[in-house]
C-alpha cells in the first residue's frame, strides 16, 4: 500500500504529453530558460544516446556536435522545464547506449541509420 | 504553542515545483490521529493533548489501556502520545491529520534510527582508520592509541570506541513541509528523517522555526542593496 501511495505521488507528476522516442532518434528538446524575469524556449537538438532510470527519475542524454565540439546534455524526462520533445527522425540502432558515437568524428558522429518502417521493408522485398 | 502528530514513515521520492526545481522528500503518513484525552492545568496539573494513531486489534491491548481508551470513546490504537500545550483547540473524539501543517511550515521529525548493531570506530565515530595500501597489514579500521603513558595511566572517560550503534531516538530539526495531501493524510517533508520505512515518527512544529518564522534578513544583501541605491 505504501508503494502504491508513492507511485501515485510520482505518477501525478509525469508528463501529460508523453513523446514516444528511443535511443538513436534525433530529437529537438524545447527547454524553458529563465532570463531575468522573462521566460523563453531554447531548443537543443541532437541524437538520443541513452535513457536511464524509470518512473519520475528517468533521464535521457542528447548529444550533438556544436561548432566542432561534441556537447551532451542530460534532461530529466518529466521535468516541467522540458517543454516539449520533438522527434525529427527515428534511428535504427542495435545498442541501448550509443557511447561509441563519442569516439567518432565528422559525419559518422551524428549519423544514425534511419529506421525503416515495416511497410517500406516489405515493399522492397 | 507546539503542534504535533504521530505518523509513519512511508518512503522517499522527489517532487517538482512549478519552476521545475526538484526536491527530495520523505513521505509521512500523518494521521488520522484521534484525540483521546485533553489534560488541563486544573484537573491534571498541566496542559496536554493525548493523540492515538494506527488501528490495533482489541485483544492485543491490556485491559487498563482499553479502559482508558473506552473512557474517551476511542477505538483501539497502537501508539499514544501526549503533546504539551497543543495550540489548536480540540476535544476528545476529534481526529487531526496532515492539515495541521501547511506547505512552507518548518517541522521537527523524531524517530528511532535504524539499528546498526555492534560497529567499529570507522563507521560509528567517523575515524579515518589506516591506509589500505602502502604496506599496511592488518591495520585498516583500527582506532589507534587510546591513552598516554604512565601518567595519567588510565583511559579517559568517554573515549570513543566500538560498540552498539543506532536504534536511538533522534530528532531532525527544521525540515520544511513541501506538500500537504489532505485526501491521503500525507505530509511530504524535505530531506530525510530518522528511522526505517514503516517506522513510527513524531512530526512536531519546529522548536526553532515555529509558525510565522521568517529567515533573518541578510546584512550582506541589505548592504548590497544600499550600495546599488547609492550608485543610482
Amino acid at each position: 500500500m505504501n508503494q502504491a501511495l508513492l507511485d501515485k505521488i510520482e505518477s501525478e507528476q509525469f508528463r501529460k504529453d508523453p513523446t514516444d522516442f528511443g535511443v538513436g532518434d534525433t530529437v529537438r528538446v524545447h527547454t524553458k530558460v529563465v532570463e531575468g524575469d522573462k521566460e523563453r524556449i531554447q531548443i537543443f537538438s541532437g541524437v538520443v544516446i541513452g535513457r536511464r532510470g524509470h518512473g519520475l527519475n528517468e533521464t535521457f542524454t542528447v548529444r550533438r556536435i556544436s561548432y566542432g565540439e561534441g556537447v551532451e546534455r542530460v534532461f530529466p524526462l518529466h521535468s516541467p522545464r522540458v517543454d516539449k520533445i520533438e522527434v525529427e527522425r527515428k534511428g535504427h540502432v542495435r545498442r541501448a547506449k550509443l557511447t561509441y558515437l563519442r569516439k567518432r568524428l565528422g559525419k559518422g558522429a551524428t549519423l544514425v541509420k534511419e529506421k525503416e518502417s515495416r511497410a517500406t521493408v516489405e515493399t522492397a522485398k | 504553542m507546539p503542534l504535533g502528530l504521530l505518523g509513519k514513515k512511508l518512503g522517499h521520492t522527489r517532487v517538482y515545483d512549478a519552476k521545475g526545481v526538484v526536491t527530495a522528500v520523505t513521505v509521512v503518513l500523518a494521521g488520522p490521529n484521534r484525540v483521546l484525552q485533553c489534560k488541563t492545568t486544573e484537573s491534571d496539573g498541566y496542559n496536554a493533548v493525548q493523540l492515538g494513531f494506527d488501528e490495533q486489534k482489541e485483544h492485543r491491548l491490556t485491559k487498563p489501556l482499553l479502559g482508558h481508551l473506552k473512557k474517551f470513546n476511542g477505538a483501539p490504537v497502537k501508539r499514544i502520545r501526549e503533546f504539551r500545550n497543543f495550540s489548536q483547540a480540540v476535544k476528545p473524539g476529534d481526529t487531526v491529520g496532515a492539515t495541521l501543517f501547511a506547505p512552507g511550515d518548518f517541522v521537527d521529525a523524531i524517530g528511532i534510527t535504524k539499528g546498526r548493531g555492534f560497529e567499529g570506530v570507522v563507521k560509528r565515530h567517523r575515524f579515518a582508520g589506516g591506509d589500505s595500501t602502502h604496506g599496511a597489514k592488518g591495520w585498516h579500521r583500527r582506532s589507534g592509541a587510546i591513552g598516554q603513558r604512565l601518567f595519567p595511566g588510565t583511559v579517559m572517560r568517554g573515549m570513543r570506541m566500538p560498540g552498539h550503534m543506532g536504534q536511538v531516538r533522534r530528532t531532525t530539526q527544521n525540515l520544511q513541509v513541501i506538500q500537504v495531501r489532505e485526501a491521503e493524510n500525507l505530509l511530504l517533508i524535505k530531506g530525510s528523517i530518522p528511522g526505517a520505512e514503516g517506522d513510527y515518527v513524531i512530526i512536531r512544529e519546529s522548536k526553532k522555526r515555529p509558525k510565522g518564522w521568517k529567515p533573518p534578513e541578510s546584512k550582506v544583501l541589505a548592504g548590497r542593496k544600499a550600495d546599488a541605491a547609492k550608485k543610482k
